[in-house]
């Protein structure tokens, strides 16, 4: 294994002093326990937009923290899941008196820590709320497994409820269309090449050179099946055809395109691969209004790729459109 | 509690490697990290009955090892410390108690049934066994020592089972084959709990 790092144990921590030291002007990061924070919170009469996750996808959540998205993310070590303690932390410093909305991505150990907490929030008189993203449609059989994961539609989420939330929509609003993206939002992924977790210093699965796994998780849960590698045509289709079959997107939809690289794909293949989607959607009389392209939603080094399509109305493309100001995103300020 | 954290630490690659078959690899070092705050917590302020060790180990369990394990293990031992309540001491029956109180919290939390290639598929057993002591009159280390054979037998078992929860579930029948490093760690803790309470440890 060779990576940029000082010790396995403390990647999470001192990658979260590095970002605070980039990014004065937009967030503060507590380290113990970990929370990453919007500089200017609490905001007051404003719903507490907070998020979290294993470490290793970034710059999901803690690149999301800032004005027009996310008030706090909560980062657990890499590929683990925060813990309650740090999403009441991020609850305690991000309390508008208004409420909050956790958004958790449908893995079971971020689905127990979160539930744990807003159990103990509660219990202390904040009202908080949670919506479970699950977006993946790689799992087929959602009956004999924890589910579908959240994978890349989270970051769509996370950007329109957040919109929502800086112009003052209340909880029951906030929560009411997060539920509405959940139900128009699809993704799939495929991995060329494993990641290494650090503490791990091994690949967390071997691909051989002429394989890839197809509906690919952002841990590198396996997806669907592995196939022969074979030209971005056909692996830019076999993305795209469970994503519009499963919702489904029908001819003269709106929507938006997100085209994510899993953290080892570089961007030339990224845009390669964005420009096939397009052209796959134009064909089938989807129509591409919005679109998003770059290493967002990642799995460390993996290499490999995902595509996300979510259903566009008029609300939903005015707040993607609303000012958001974080590490990652920034446009409208 | 000190010699499971040891325990722990000894297996931290064993159970990793595990999780790293069939789930995200760290299991161990999510285990070994929250023993390991536990027993600095002991040294910090030991509480001074069974109840209030089964609480501590409940609360830095949830805060500190993260994943779906401090939950469930949390919840496990928050269960037991309500079973036992203020006793000053355990006997079998109240161990029995424990045990299952704290099988019932992780069922109601993590939603697994026996055969689902989960850390229930070790505990139950053990549960039962220590049940079925407890009812013939035997003794803490005998009915723990009991306890754990089920645990080990049952952890084996879900060698053979395809996972319906958690991370490897994704796997669906790729998953066979492969030890599950949850009900590997809850054989562990009962395999030392019992070594403890007979003197062995």
């Amino acid at each position: 294994m060779k990576k940029i790092i000082n010790d396995p144990s403390t990647v999470v921590e001192e990658s979260l002093r590095g970002m605070a030291s980039a990014h004065p002007d937009l967030i503060r990061v507590q380290l113990d326990p970990a929370v990453v924070v919007r500089a200017d919170a609490p905001v007051s009469r404003k719903v507490a937009i907070i998020s979290g996750g294993g470490a290793g996808h970034e710059p999901m959540h803690g690149g999301f923290v800032g004005k027009g998205m996310l008030d706090a993310a909560c980062p657990g070590h890499v590929f683990t899941s925060p813990t309650p303690d740090q999403v009441q932390a991020a609850l305690a410093m991000t309390d508008g008196g208004v409420g909050a909305l956790l958004i958790v991505k449908n893995y079971t150990g971020d689905v127990l820590n979160f539930e744990t907490a807003a159990e103990l929030a509660e219990a202390d008189g904040v009202e908080v709320r949670t919506v479970v993203i699950d977006d993946d449609v790689a799992v087929t059989d959602s009956l004999y497994t924890a589910g579908r994961r959240g994978v890349g539609g989270t970051l769509l989420l996370e950007k329109i409820v957040g919109a929502a939330a800086e112009r003052g929509v209340d909880l029951d609003g906030c929560e009411a269309l997060a539920r509405k993206v959940v139900a128009q939002v699809r993704s799939m992924g495929l991995a060329l090449a494993s990641g290494i977790v650090p503490h791990a210093g091994v690949p967390s699965f071997t691909l051989a050179d002429d394989e890839i796994e197809l509906g690919i998780g952002i841990h590198g849960e396996p997806g669907r099946r592995r196939v022969p590698l074979g030209t971005a045509d056909e692996m830019v289709k076999s993305l795209l055809d469970p994503i519009l079959e499963d919702l489904p997107f029908a001819e003269g939809d709106r929507v938006l395109l997100f085209t994510n690289s899993m953290g080892g794909t570089p961007l030339i293949e990224l845009y390669l691969a964005h420009g096939i989607a397009e052209r796959l959607l134009a064909e089938r009389g989807v129509v591409v209004e919005r679109r998003l392209v770059g290493p967002f939603v990642t799995s460390l080094e993996m290499q490999g790729m995902s595509l996300t399509l979510l259903k566009l109305d008029d609300e939903l493309v005015d707040l993607w459109d609303a000012p958001v100001h974080t590490a990652a995103l920034r446009w409208g300020v | 509690m000190r010699a499971a954290s040891q325990v722990l630490e000894e297996h931290r690659v064993e159970l990793s490697t595990l999780d790293r078959e069939i789930g995200d690899g760290d299991h161990g070092e999510n285990m070994n990290r929250g023993f390991g705050a536990l027993v600095t917590a002991l040294e910090r302020d030991a509480p001074d009955s069974p109840g209030g060790v089964l609480k501590l180990a409940a609360t830095t369990l949830i805060s500190k090892v993260g994943g779906a394990a401090g939950p469930l293990y949390g919840t496990a031992f928050l269960r037991a410390a309500t079973a036992v309540k203020d006793a000053a001491e355990l006997d079998a029956d109240l161990v029995a108690k424990a045990l299952r109180a704290a099988l019932d919290g992780v069922v109601a939390r993590g939603k697994a049934e026996l055969g689902d290639k989960t850390m229930v598929d070790a505990l139950l057993p053990a549960v039962r066994a220590a049940e079925e002591a407890a009812g013939r009159g035997e003794d803490v280390p005998t009915l723990l020592k009991a306890a754990a054979e089920a645990a080990a037998e049952g952890a084996d078992s879900t060698v053979l089972l395809v996972a319906r929860k958690g991370r490897a579930s994704y796997l669906g029948e790729r998953s066979v084959g492969h030890l599950d490093p949850g009900a590997r760690s809850t054989s562990l803790l009962l395999r030392t709990f019992a070594d403890v309470a007979s003197g062995v440890r």
